[in-house]
């Protein structure tokens, strides 16, 4: 899957909506109250199952439930192709958000500063790699390398995660871009910052926020990303990868416990990025 | 890297000056001097060029044809961060990720200036907002942001200072208040303040000097009286204040006066106050300088009478009451009566006269609504 | 576009003319470059790839030479028609599937929990908790979970609703559960973002004048809610076409169930059939920009991102 905007939502939480009218409570809520519960419940079923088998006694498969152990956990490391896996799919998650981030901000700025002949080709440029299906890109990236006789790995990789994860950059930094007053720029200009520390001391700090929220959505969709690392990787193994070799006769435990891991801290993070918004906005109503 | 001038500010000077935009002219042509250390005030309606012309001063824009110097020297290829100019922004555009302080600070730290904290301390204290200084910009009022902003450009002690509508956003009682002080700080650190702005009042209040904008050119400058009492376009008379104006032939002149025919009166206007003295030629006179009657009066010399007319509206506006005489042949004439004691002087369909002083009267250089100055309303903003 | 919808909306756009400059140049230049060459080039790599022709002359496999060959194209729709078909349909009933559970999620947590920002918060939190785990590893505890030995399918036959032999992994029902519910949250925040702003004024009036809740949802908040409707559609619809992680056998499906994105996978690696690959590839891009081009014709370039 790895779908189209996985994770994009991480910046649509940068900032909690605020409501335009509180409805009534009526019978028919509670009904919907009740029922969104359970499709709630279900969704997080697998997750739960997943976590939980991580505290499975480790055997050889882990299908069973056998009994609590923490061993899995301690001996975290021992299965060298998942650490191995795992390693790989941070590297190439770090690298490929970087430049993803890099070039698609850049996109995003001009996108909302400049004027700019082709604007349409740009924007359907950025609009269709979310509108391709996986095997579309990951075939054809994977003809494309063979046509010209590159040697699929790492790099090949990374080179295809840097592509799907652009447009999905732009959109969320854009936003940011556009609700910035471009007069707060000038102001620099006009208090004797030259270009280069407008953009260090002003744009930069400003956007940052937008940035990041783009960058973890590239790292999501990067990190998760197996159809597409498929088709362009050849031998090298990402943690989608191997899950997806290792399926055929039995996932190590260890699995697991890295993508328990991956998703208690990407818990943690949103719930203190959510709190911590709270706290400002609280802090800011009391003071100002 | 820009030195900015210990002195008392510095002249600034637009030669020349044009600016065009894809699809239309904001600026054809501009010449202007303002004096170093005065308050001058850029007048006009939305859309005239006077935001442009500001931001070409500052640096945000350049020229498409001409040359702008400050303090004799010519900074048109300048960089806004090398010119020794300061702008107000309507938007205050304070720095959200900073402190107050740091805002007001920033400038110097970019020069390299020593001691910036406390001098952006000193500026503080002068907007009387030292207390607020480790503040963010979201936690202030507007009131307050757009002092920090003031704060902000001052502390550079920049040749020319540029303020674009900064009242704007300010409900009246502030926007009294900041005038009254703005005027004041300007005396105080005696540097050259551009003001920019659409309220006719504000400048008039404000400024040492006015300059009326339109459709990218000034139509006329001088002191705020001057412009009030002789104005010498038809879109000056009506933008500043309120104007009857008449339109008629040039029948006679005497030394001193011409004398245009009106539906009929003949009303006469002082030589020197008239900029045209043959011909169709547009007169006018300001509401407040007419005084009603409810008798004809005897004519006398140096006084224009016209009527009788018919009095159609009434309306109490507090320190004075405004009344439309409608008068067959020429129109509706507005005029503005103190209220000196308590009651309309008139009511509607009171048969009156009005007369004024010749001298109140001036003479346009144009016609009335020959061309209609204004653009309508609807752009996407100020030009 | 909704696409956009996932980010955040809530800021203000401060409306600014936007100014002519070189430096739009160097900025668009790098990405635009890294696009044309990993995205459009990619795609005329697939169509090259899809005319080439085996090489008679060093034969092995893996080998092609290029050609024209357009009879790859009939070869290829010839023999997997039904599968194209069957992808297209499972697909289908995936997204109505997720559309129809995930519209009442969208409407609780974007209207009726509006009262309570914090559980709202919390409940867009669980919505998307499942994209912070790897994908493959959900779809196996489901494929654990509905096991034959597993606890469904025995509650199921206790109630005997399946025979004794039944199993539910490796059926299309199977796959399209998988899908299903892999696509709910894409599904549901696009939805969540329109119910979000809608003016609840607007449906006390329509509770006013059409005293049903019924009409008053079918004619007032379903059609409001349906650029939100839309884009979960095809965020849905597109991806599920070519997905081919849940019908293949290591998960939840069988050899009865393979979608198009298993054919393509499978002509690629396993049989190293570039050209039959390349040309399914083409021939489900070509179908899916049909409802995508539908889309485009209908929305205004700025709102696309």
């Amino acid at each position: 899957m790895s779908g189209l905007a996985e994770g994009a939502v991480l910046g649509r939480l940068e900032e909690a909506p605020r409501p335009l009218k509180r409805p009534r409570a009526r019978r028919g809520n509670w009904g919907v109250a009740f029922y969104s519960i359970v499709i709630l419940v279900l969704l997080l079923i697998p997750i739960g199952y997943t976590i939980v088998f991580s505290f499975n006694i480790p055997a050889r498969t882990n299908v069973s439930w056998r009994g609590f152990s923490l061993d899995n956990w301690s001996t975290l490391l021992s299965d060298p192709r998942v650490v191995a896996a795992f390693g790989s799919s941070i590297l190439v998650g770090v690298v490929a958000t970087l430049v993803a981030a890099a070039l698609g901000t850049a996109i995003a700025i001009a996108l909302v500063r400049f004027r700019f002949r082709f604007r349409t080709g740009l924007t359907l440029l950025l609009f269709l790699p979310m509108a391709t299906p996986e095997v579309v890109l990951g075939s054809g990236l994977g003809s494309q390398f063979l046509n010209i006789g590159v040697d699929k790995g790492i790099a090949t990789t990374i080179i295809a995660h840097i592509m799907f994860c652009i447009s999905f950059v732009v959109i969320t930094v854009r936003a940011r871009v556009a609700s910035l007053d471009p007069a707060i720029e000038e102001a620099g200009r006009d208090l004797y910052a030259t270009p280069g520390q407008v953009w260090w001391r002003i744009t930069f700090p400003l956007l940052l926020p937008g940035i990041v929220a783009a960058a973890l959505l590239s790292f999501a969709l990067s990190f998760d990303d197996f159809i597409i690392t498929a088709f362009v990787s050849g031998n090298f193994e990402t943690f989608p990868k191997y899950i997806y070799t290792a399926a055929v006769r039995a996932i190590p435990a260890q699995a697991n416990v890295f993508a328990s891991i991956i998703f208690l801290l990407a818990i943690v993070v949103v719930l203190a990025s959510q709190f911590s918004a709270a706290a400002r906005r609280r802090k800011l109503a009391r003071e100002g | 890297m820009a030195g900015a001038l210990d002195d008392s500010g510095a002249d600034l000077e637009l030669v020349g000056i044009t600016k065009r935009f894809p699809g239309f002219t904001a600026i054809e042509n501009l010449n202007l001097t303002i004096p170093a250390g005065s308050f001058f005030a850029l007048l006009g309606p939305s859309g005239c060029g006077k935001t442009t012309t500001l931001r070409l001063v500052a640096g945000l824009e350049t020229p498409t044809a001409g040359r702008i110097l400050i303090g004799g020297k010519d900074v048109t290829d300048s960089k806004p961060h090398q010119r020794p100019v300061n702008t107000v922004f309507q938007s205050y555009a304070l720095f959200p990720h900073m402190t107050v302080l740091r805002n007001v600070a920033f400038g110097l730290y970019r020069r390299g200036v020593s001691n910036p904290l406390g001098l952006a301390h000193e500026a503080l204290r002068l907007v009387e907002l030292d207390h607020l200084a480790g503040r963010r910009p979201a936690q202030l009022s507007g009131g307050q942001q757009q002092r920090v902003a003031l704060a902000r450009a001052i502390v550079n002690k920049p040749a020319l200072l540029l303020l674009d509508e900064p009242l704007g956003a300010l409900d009246l009682k502030l926007r009294r208040q900041m005038q009254l002080e703005l005027k004041s700080i300007q005396d105080d650190v005696g540097l050259t303040f551009l003001h920019v702005t659409h309220d006719q009042e504000e400048a008039m209040t404000m400024a040492d000097t006015v300059a009326v904008m339109n459709r990218g050119e000034i139509e006329q400058m001088g002191a705020p009286e001057e412009l009030y009492e002789l104005p010498k376009t038809a879109f000056v008379a009506n933008f500043l204040g309120q104007s009857n104006l008449f339109t008629g032939n040039v029948v006679s002149s005497t030394a001193t006066s011409i004398v245009v025919d009106i539906a009929g009166t003949k009303l006469e206007v002082p030589r020197d106050r008239a900029q045209r003295h043959s011909g169709v030629v547009t007169i006018g006179v300001r509401p407040e300088k007419l005084t009603l009657l409810t008798e004809k009066p005897a004519s006398a010399s140096g006084v224009n009478v016209l009527g009788p007319g018919t009095v159609t509206d009434v309306s109490f506006s507090g320190v004075s009451t405004q009344y439309l005489v409608e008068v067959p042949g020429v129109g509706t004439i507005t005029v503005f009566a103190q209220n000196m004691v308590f009651g309309p002087v008139v009511n509607r369909g009171s048969e009156v006269w009005v007369s004024w002083t010749v001298d109140h009267g001036f003479g346009l250089a144009d016609e009335q609504g020959v061309s209609p100055r204004f653009d309508p309303d609807d752009g996407p903003g100020e030009v | 576009m909704a696409f956009g919808a996932f980010s955040n909306v809530d800021a203000p756009v401060v409306d600014a003319p936007r100014r002519r400059s070189r430096a739009a140049l160097w900025l668009l230049l790098p990405g635009v470059v890294y696009l044309g060459a990993t995205y459009l080039a990619p795609l005329v790599s697939l169509i090259v790839t899809s005319l080439k022709a085996p090489d008679l002359v060093n034969y092995d496999i893996g080998r092609y030479l290029y050609a024209f060959d357009i009879g790859n194209y009939a070869t290829v729709l010839g023999e997997y028609w039904p599968i194209i078909l069957r992808s297209f349909e499972y697909a289908a009933i995936a997204t109505v599937a997720a559309l129809l559970i995930s519209y009442p999620l969208a409407y609780f947590i974007g209207v009726v929990l509006r009262r309570y920002p914090l559980w709202q918060a919390l409940a867009l939190i669980l919505v998307i908790a499942p994209f912070f785990m790897s994908f493959l590893l959900r779809t196996l505890a489901w494929k654990a979970i509905f096991a034959d030995e597993g606890p469904v399918v025995g509650f199921l036959q206790h109630l005997n609703v399946l025979g004794a032999n039944a199993h539910l992994n490796g059926t299309p029902f199977m796959v399209i559960f998988g899908l299903t519910y892999n696509f709910i949250p894409f599904m549901a925040l696009p939805i969540y973002t329109s119910l979000e702003r809608l003016d609840l004024r607007l449906l006390e009036a329509g509770a006013d004048l059409y005293a049903n809740p019924a009409s008053t949802f079918f004619r007032v908040t379903l059609p409001l809610s349906l650029p939100g409707v839309v884009s979960g559609t095809l965020l849905t619809f597109i991806p599920a076409t070519g997905d081919y992680v849940n019908a293949s056998p290591q998960f939840l499906g069988s050899t009865q169930t393979t979608m198009i994105g298993n054919v393509i996978s499978d002509t690629y690696f396993n049989l190293s059939d570039y050209p039959s690959s390349a040309a399914l590839s083409i021939v489900l891009m070509v179908l899916i920009l049909i409802p995508v081009g539908i889309y485009l014709s209908l929305t205004k370039t700025e709102d696309l991102l």
